[in-house]
């Protein structure tokens, strides 16, 4: 059996959430197109610099996982006061979960199916292009559990919403599928968190859709630290009415191969994205990040910073589109990828892509590959400071722009001091967490 | 204290010290003067133990032993310190950590604990006051936006916090307007002790008006052509370096 059919026969013969026609519908048709895609191959342009081999070799499947609270609490955002939602290798843990009554319309995807599609139908699937990849049809071909958010109209959430995707057992294949919908002048943050329980080689196939209606405001975390046997597939899609912001935040730690499609189209004027995100790549890790920002309409602004710290045999892939349509006047886009090379063995690919249809906007983008400064060494040695630790301060320095930039305290605090523990002789860095 | 025995070293293959001898005993104050590229530089970097230099030739012994037998963190831990002509901008890194961090690393080697936070503010407080610096300079990341005789004064800091037995200054005066200058010469004249010995690198005859030196010496062309008293600087402000040089040649 090939991977397409091993895949497709998962999805087939997986128990589905909800029984409406369009539901139907838009699974079947993705079907179709996953079986006719396939998973993508090196072949492809988008896929140039990330084999997915490993994962056609493995029989990935639905696994029930047995999770308990005492095992997620280390997954747990210390001083953060936030709803939580669970997730076991795909399927919503209602037992684990804990959602404050008075907030946002916060449900499992799963429920929303069964009870009321309904309010999904005009979302899910229309955001998101099922025919994106063959990864995206895969999902959407699926589309059984994951969480949904809806904030009405100048609804503000007292919370964030923290989604905690736990994967357990060696041959798990979980896939996610969110839906965050903004309403006019609502405000949210959600934080999509991936984990590992164990050293498993599992795979996580996860889309999320987000609709930022008129001046609402979403801010989104994706905080991927699985395993690194892991595979992780992500797809955002974001779609921004008038003068709607979105922030989304992606930090990248683990995973054998990663992969993450991060994409928005400004169709509002006066819109505003802005995509940060740090990768830490180190081992035999492959990361690869693929952004894609569209500016349909005139006056939107678009800010794109990501950092990537490589080591040992790690590799990354940046690969930023910038597509400026020809009606898009006074489009403001900046975008800039630097990277931090700590060894021989380490490699980055990067590019930016800029597709500008019109004269008339103000486009910056700028990518950088370097070492360690050895002014910057000399400087910290001469002051006593031994190289082991002065190499590490640099390196969280330069990580750190962009955790800088998270606006939940409590969670940067936390990838700070996770970024320090996986640095040498950094214990004191501590200190520079406030 | 410090003892440069025909020192050579080169970069990239090209000889830069061609043969330096220098004695300096402890409290004695020596400046070192000489035209640009004439290698002033380069010996506080051979000093402190910058990589990419590689010395040929002769000897350093500092405090008895060989100084080339220590990298770069050993020998600020063992008391040296340059005062850098580019002092480094380092983004991302406050100024207070990196103070700390320089104080207990020389604690770490003496033994001693770790400074507590009080005690180590007041301490740092106090020497700000000494330089006039304003209290906001230790949030800031290292230098950063600094002005140039911003640099040079938190340079000066980072030496008065780490009192070091050997200090080399190099062109701490450049750049810097009389009262910065005056100031400057304040934290180092502070520093002034029968044990602790200074190397004074600088273009101008007007920093030595403050920072009073016990010997002049002139490097040219990768070595010490000429040394004398106090008066050589003016000397030099008065007829440059060109008759010095001919002499030599
Ligand atoms: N990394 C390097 N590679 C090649 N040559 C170098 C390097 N660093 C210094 N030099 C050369 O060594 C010589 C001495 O430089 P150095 O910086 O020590 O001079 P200096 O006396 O400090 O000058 P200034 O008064 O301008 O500060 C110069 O000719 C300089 O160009
Ligand atoms: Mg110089």
């Amino acid at each position: 059996m090939s991977a397409t059919e091993h895949f497709a026969a998962q999805v087939r013969n997986a128990p589905r959430a909800g029984d409406v026609a369009w539901l139907n519908q838009t699974r079947e048709q993705a079907l179709a197109s996953f079986e006719e895609l396939g998973l993508p191959t090196t072949r492809n342009e988008n896929w140039k610099y990330t084999a997915i081999k490993p994962i056609e070799k493995k029989a990935f499947q639905a696994v029930d996982g047995a999770v308990s609270a005492a095992d997620i609490e280390p997954f747990l955002f210390e001083g953060l006061d936030a709803d939580l939602m669970v997730f076991v290798n795909g399927a919503y843990a209602h037992g684990l979960s804990k959602i404050g009554a008075d907030g946002v319309r916060i449900a499992s995807l799963s429920a929303v199916l069964a009870d009321d599609a309904a309010s999904v139908e005009s979302y899910l699937g229309k955001i998101a292009d099922p025919r994106a990849s063959g990864f995206s049809a895969l999902n959407t071909a699926g589309l059984v559990d994951g969480a949904f958010v809806h904030a009405g109209r100048n609804q503000v959430a007292p919370r964030p919403l923290h989604l905690l995707f736990v994967s357990s057992g060696d041959d798990a294949f979980s896939q996610p599928r969110n839906l965050i919908v903004a309403g006019e002048g609502s405000a949210v943050s959600v934080i999509e968190h991936y984990v590992t329980l164990g050293e498993g080689s599992h795979f996580t196939n996860a889309v999320t859709e987000i609709s930022v209606a008129a001046n609402a405001d979403v801010k989104h975390y994706k905080v991927q630290q699985e395993s690194d046997k892991a595979f992780h597939i992500a797809t955002m899609q974001a779609e921004q009415a008038r003068d709607a912001r979105l922030a989304s935040y992606q930090v990248s730690l683990g995973g054998a191969i990663a992969r993450n499609d991060i994409n928005t189209r400004l169709v509002g004027e006066g819109a505003e994205a802005t995509l940060n995100g740090l990768y830490l790549v180190d081992g035999r890790q492959h990361m690869d990040f693929h952004t894609n920002i569209e500016h349909v309409v005139p006056h939107c602004i678009s800010r794109e910073n990501f950092r990537g710290v490589l080591d040992g045999r790690g590799r990354g892939v940046f690969n930023g589109k910038v597509h400026v349509y020809e009606k898009a006047v006074k489009t403001d886009s900046e975008m800039s990828n630097k990277n931090l090379l700590l060894s021989k063995n380490a490699e980055i690919d990067t590019k930016p892509e800029l597709e500008i249809y019109n004269d008339d906007v103000k486009c910056a983008h700028g990518a950088t590959i370097g070492q360690l400064d050895e002014v910057h060494m000399f400087y910290l040695r001469s002051r006593g400071i031994d190289p082991t630790a002065a190499r590490s301060l640099l390196v969280f320095a330069f990580a750190n722009e962009v955790l800088q930039s998270l606006p939940l305290e409590a969670v940067r605090q936390s990838l700070e001091k996770t970024l320090i523990a996986r640095l040498p002789k950094a214990d004191h860095l501590d200190e520079l967490v406030q | 204290m410090l003892s440069i025995k025909d020192l050579r070293a080169s970069v990239d293959g090209k000889e830069i010290l061609k043969g330096i001898n220098l004695e300096i005993k402890p409290g004695e104050v020596h400046a070192i003067m000489g035209p640009n590229g004439s290698g002033k530089s380069t010996l506080s970097h051979v000093l402190s133990g910058r990589d990419g230099y590689e010395v040929t030739g002769g000897s350093v012994t500092y405090n008895g032993g060989d100084l080339f037998e220590l990298e770069a963190h050993e020998r600020a831990r063992a008391g040296v310190f340059l005062a850098f002509q580019y002092p480094v901008e380092i983004p991302g890194v406050n100024n207070m950590y990196f103070l700390k961090a320089a104080v207990n690393a020389k604690r770490e080697q003496e033994g001693k604990p770790e400074m507590d936070s009080m005690e180590f503010l007041t301490l740092v407080r106090e020497k700000m006051g000494l330089l006039k610096m304003k209290p906001d300079f230790l949030h800031r990341n290292v230098n950063e936006g600094f002005s140039g005789g911003e640099k040079k004064r938190n340079e000066i800091l980072q030496m008065a916090m780490l009192e070091p037995n050997l200090c080399l200054l190099d062109e701490t005066d450049s750049g810097l307007d009389i009262d910065a200058l005056q100031i400057v010469a304040e934290g180092v004249n502070a520093l002034r002790s029968p044990e602790r010995s200074f190397v004074v690198v600088t273009h101008y005859q007007r920093l030595l008006d403050y920072i009073v030196p016990d010997f002049v010496h002139v490097l040219a062309h990768g070595r010490i052509v000429k040394s004398g008293g106090r008066e050589l600087a003016l000397e030099l402000e008065e007829k440059g370096y060109g008759w010095i040089e001919e002499q030599a040649a």
